[in-house]
């Protein structure tokens, strides 16, 4: 499982927001819900590459800063009417550290 | 045992007196009223949009027979009364029936004067009195052609429209020279008379009727000077006669109609007349008006309260001709001892002419334009020296009381005491308070709970602007409930309230409590939310930056591009060497890619990255520079023009006036961005008069202007009030600044806000309230305390950078194309 790399504790992302993880490639939003769900999105929306960071963190969602699309944090895809999708990494908490699939 | 009152006459006299009677003692009598008519009340006002189709006779009806049910009041609909016993105190209708009285009301009306010419009687000879004389113009205009109306006075006029609309070629013939003379001067009956004419209607002017010719039915008018018109109906419009043979017969004291004291008693004091019937001080009436003054009298004097004296009325007339607006009151022709001013624009249909003596207004009329109609009616009734404006009183109201900055509409610019509806009596100060504290917001609802515009409507469009000044144009019903987003079913103003009044802390306690749908809201509420709480416990409630727009969050205004503006606080405008040399240092330090002067006085850092932020503030403080809060919900600039220091023109310090408030009002957030401006004198090169509070310097001190801004629609600011020391400017500021932040609504600017509650409700705040200025003063005072931290210091520490910066950095991965 070399594609799990450890960014860091979850408390580090704040309960309803986000951290970014810079990559070689660009960056990755990893999102905390308010429920400590943690998801992981391109940090850019598919409408005109807002940082989905960012954006307001509710539910399952955030909106982008740019301009207030709604971006689903379980599968990237633009709330309708709007319609993108950012893509999606898988990401997992053990013992409190966050881990990060950037291949995924 | 209640003693018994008796009405003679169900029509809006009576009635109205008995609608008082029964507001301020109900159980003093047991009522019977007969009617003549076979009907509940009616609005008699109002046959003239009835004849003319505008309105329903359903309509008009005021009370229904229900209505004499549940309050226990007798009614003998159709039933006329022949004879006053006055020796056995009892009436006796035509049917025989007979019912006793302690106390009797006469309000036996009006009849049409009907030209005593031979063929007076002529089927197709009606008055305009009554519906039934509206039936038979009905009927007529079905089944005939041709009309003659005889007299050229209000309601002659107003038959004439209804039949041209109603379908049917109509001549109005009229005794004298220009019409309604008894109301407007020859040039405002002339412009009358050929607007109608537009109309359809035709006129027969000076002509005097000889003779009604027909056989079975009316078939033409015949004049003196010979001329001959054909004619299917005859209204007799030449004017009304008190009904008065019934008190006559009684033995009761009449003369042009029956004689009355200032308690509307007649000679024998157990017999009351009100209304057209009555003779009050030699003065007869035929207007609504002077009748409901006098019903309140005698209301006052049945309800054997007699503190109440009838001292007779000045009356205004208006037109009731949907289109044509004509208004007169007083003695409108002037004499030698009196002067005329008079606005005469032909090409627009506008006519305005004001009597004056010893610079009070005796009379007016209007034509064509009749909104200041209202004021010129008061500041006549009130005997104002007009001579401190008589310059532009011929412009009206809304040209009066600021320096030329404000724009108000007219009702804005109404006194609280000022008639608005002179029918019934209501003021301004009534109709507004009824629709803040009942929360109206339709004409009906206004109409229903304060009888403004209700009886002729005259004053229909003046009402709608006072519920327009009062609710905001955008304030509809629907508007007002609608809930703050999809996740409640509260309106922002419910869920502030109940912030405020169970004492919410939190937005997860305001959620659950206000039982939220949504596990924990959204973009648009959280936000909200979170500016009511801190706003509303700025020492309890914590600000939660993860409902903050980033912008909020980040003290820096994002870009498309995802990289950030800084502009630091420029106090006043005014910056020096040092500050522009740390400034640009940090431009250049940072590679900020554009260095910019922003609109309100400043220097924009466009382009900075994020993880720059940080140290770019720390250098900025370095140098004694801090947030201009560009980004934030709050105060942004105080721009200022040069003032008395340099300036030749300027009357004082408006730089320092600029700085003082700026260093004064900074920190607390608002409802949304709040811009200030002071310029040095009236010529207002700051642009104050489209700030949310701008400051004019004025040679003996200084004028505060609110509730205006530029952007998608331009609001010129309201004159709040003038004040004469720098002291008082603060004072004012803070004290609208937080009725501001306390009582709009989030995201909704000074302009709406305003617009939606009227000035006069902030302008009894904090202008009018000097207790409570100084409240709401040491309220944002309390709150600048806690506000007032640089947010760029507070996030330069070395904990807060942490979130500036990625959480990892890694050399692997790929991100596919978006």
């Amino acid at each position: 499982m070399s594609d799990w790399i450890s960014i860091g504790k979850l408390e580090d992302i704040p309960r309803q927001g986000a951290r970014v993880v810079q990559t070689a490639a660009g960056e990755i939003a990893v999102f905390r819900a308010a429920s400590d769900a943690v998801f992981a999105l391109a940090n850019r929306c598919p409408h005109k590459g807002g940082p989905l960071a960012e954006g307001i963190v509710f539910d399952h969602h955030v909106a982008c800063p740019l301009h207030n699309w709604k971006i689903s944090l379980e599968s990237g895809e633009a709330v309708a009417p709007d319609k993108g999708c950012a893509r999606r990494y898988t990401v997992r908490v053990e013992d409190g550290i966050v881990h990060l699939n950037v291949n995924s | 045992m209640k003693e018994k009152l008796v009405v003679i006459g169900n029509g809006m006299a009576g009635m109205r007196t008995v609608e008082e009677l029964l507001k301020l003692g109900g159980d003093l009598y047991d009522i019977t009223v007969f009617g003549a008519e076979p009907h509940g009340n009616y609005n008699r006002i109002l046959l003239s949009p009835v004849l003319s189709g505008e309105m329903p006779f359903d309509d008009t009806l005021l009370n229904r027979p229900e209505w004499y049910a549940e309050h226990g009041i007798t009614l003998h609909a159709g039933s006329k009364v022949t004879k006053i016993d006055r020796v056995r105190r009892q009436v006796v209708a035509a049917d025989g029936l007979t019912v006793p009285y302690d106390r009797l009301l006469i309000a036996t009306g009006s009849r049409p004067f009907i030209l005593p010419v031979p063929g007076h009687d002529l089927p197709g000879v009606v008055g305009f009195r009554d519906i039934a004389d509206v039936e038979v113009m009905l009927d007529a205009a079905q089944n005939h052609r041709h009309a003659v109306v005889i007299g050229g006075g209000l309601l002659g006029l107003e038959a004439a429209v209804g039949l041209v609309k109603r379908g049917m070629v109509v001549r109005v013939v009229h005794l004298a020279d220009t019409l309604m003379e008894r109301q407007l001067d020859s040039a405002a009956g002339q412009m009358l008379q050929r607007e109608l004419e537009s109309r359809g209607v035709e006129f027969l002017m000076g002509a005097k009727t000889r003779e009604i010719i027909g056989r079975q039915r009316v078939q033409g008018v015949l004049f003196e000077d010979g001329r001959e018109v054909s004619a299917d109906l005859v209204v007799m419009a030449a004017g009304i006669r008190p009904d008065f043979e019934l008190a006559k017969a009684a033995g009761i004291h009449c003369e042009r109609g029956i004689v009355v004291n200032d308690t509307l008693q007649t000679y024998d004091p157990r017999i009351y007349a009100v209304g057209e019937c009555a003779q009050h001080r030699g003065q007869t009436y035929g207007l609504v008006a002077p009748l409901f003054e006098q019903a309140k009298v005698c209301a006052n004097h049945l309800a054997k309260f007699g503190i109440s004296r009838y001292v007779g009325s000045v009356t205004s007339t208006k037109l009731k001709v949907s289109g044509v607006d004509v208004f007169s009151a007083g003695d409108f022709l002037g004499g030698p001892e009196s002067e005329q001013i008079v606005y005469r624009d032909p090409g627009a249909g506008i006519y305005k002419k004001v009597v004056l003596k010893d610079n009070r207004i005796q009379g007016a009329v209007l034509y064509g334009n009749t909104l200041d109609g209202a004021w010129y009616f008061q500041l006549m009734r009130e005997g104002t020296d007009v001579a401190a404006f008589r310059d532009s009183l011929m412009f009206g109201q809304a040209h009066l009381g600021d320096a030329g900055h404000g724009q108000h509409s007219p009702v804005a610019l109404m006194a609280d005491s000022a008639e608005v509806c002179g029918c019934n009596g209501v003021t301004k100060g009534t109709i507004v308070n009824l629709i803040r504290s009942k929360g109206l917001f339709t004409l009906d609802e206004v109409r229903a709970h304060t009888k403004a515009s209700a009886s002729c409507g005259g004053c229909t469009g003046l009402v709608e602007q006072i519920l327009a000044s009062v609710v905001g144009s955008d304030a509809a019903p629907a508007d007002q409930q609608k809930p703050l987003c999809p996740c409640t079913e509260h309106s922002h103003d419910a869920a502030r309230e109940a912030i405020r009044t169970q004492h919410l802390t939190s937005i997860e306690q305001t959620m659950r409590t206000l039982e939220w749908r949504t596990p924990d809201g959204c973009p648009t509420c959280r936000p909200a939310l979170n500016y009511y709480l801190i706003s509303t416990w700025p020492t309890e409630a914590r600000d939660d930056d993860r409902s903050r727009f980033v912008n909020e969050r980040l003290h820096a205004n994002i870009q498309k591009d995802r990289s950030y503006t800084v502009v630091p606080r420029i106090w006043g405008g005014v910056t020096t060497p040092e500050e522009l040399r740390a400034i640009a240092d940090a431009a250049e330090k940072y590679a900020v890619p554009m260095v910019k002067i922003t609109g309100g006085q400043r220097i924009d850092l466009v382009g900075v990255q994020k993880e720059q932020l940080p140290a770019m503030w720390a250098d900025l403080n370095a140098a004694g520079l801090v947030s201009g809060h560009a980004y934030g919900k709050a105060l942004r600039t105080v721009k200022t023009c040069i003032g008395s220091q340099f300036c030749r023109f300027g009357t004082q310090d408006s730089v320092q006036m600029g700085v003082d408030l700026e260093k004064f009002s900074w920190g607390s957030w608002t409802p949304h961005k709040f811009k200030m401006a002071v310029s040095g004198c009236p010529r207002n090169c700051a642009e104050a008069t489209i700030k949310d509070f701008g400051v004019v310097a004025v040679d003996s001190g200084w004028e505060l202007h609110v509730g205006g801004n530029g952007g998608v629609k331009v609001r010129v600011t309201d004159l709040l009030c003038r004040v004469k020391t720098a002291e008082e400017v603060l004072e004012y500021c803070g004290a609208f600044m937080q009725i501001y932040r306390e009582q709009a609504r989030y995201l909704e600017r000074t302009a709406p806000w305003i617009e939606r509650v009227g000035l006069d409700y902030v302008k009894k705040q904090m202008v009018d309230d000097a207790a409570s200025r100084a409240v709401l003063y040491q309220r944002f005072v309390e709150s600048q305390r806690i506000a007032q931290n640089d947010p760029w210091a507070e996030h330069t520490t070395d904990a807060r950078r942490g979130e500036f910066e990625p959480m990892i950095k890694i050399d692997v991965g790929r991100v596919s194309a978006a």
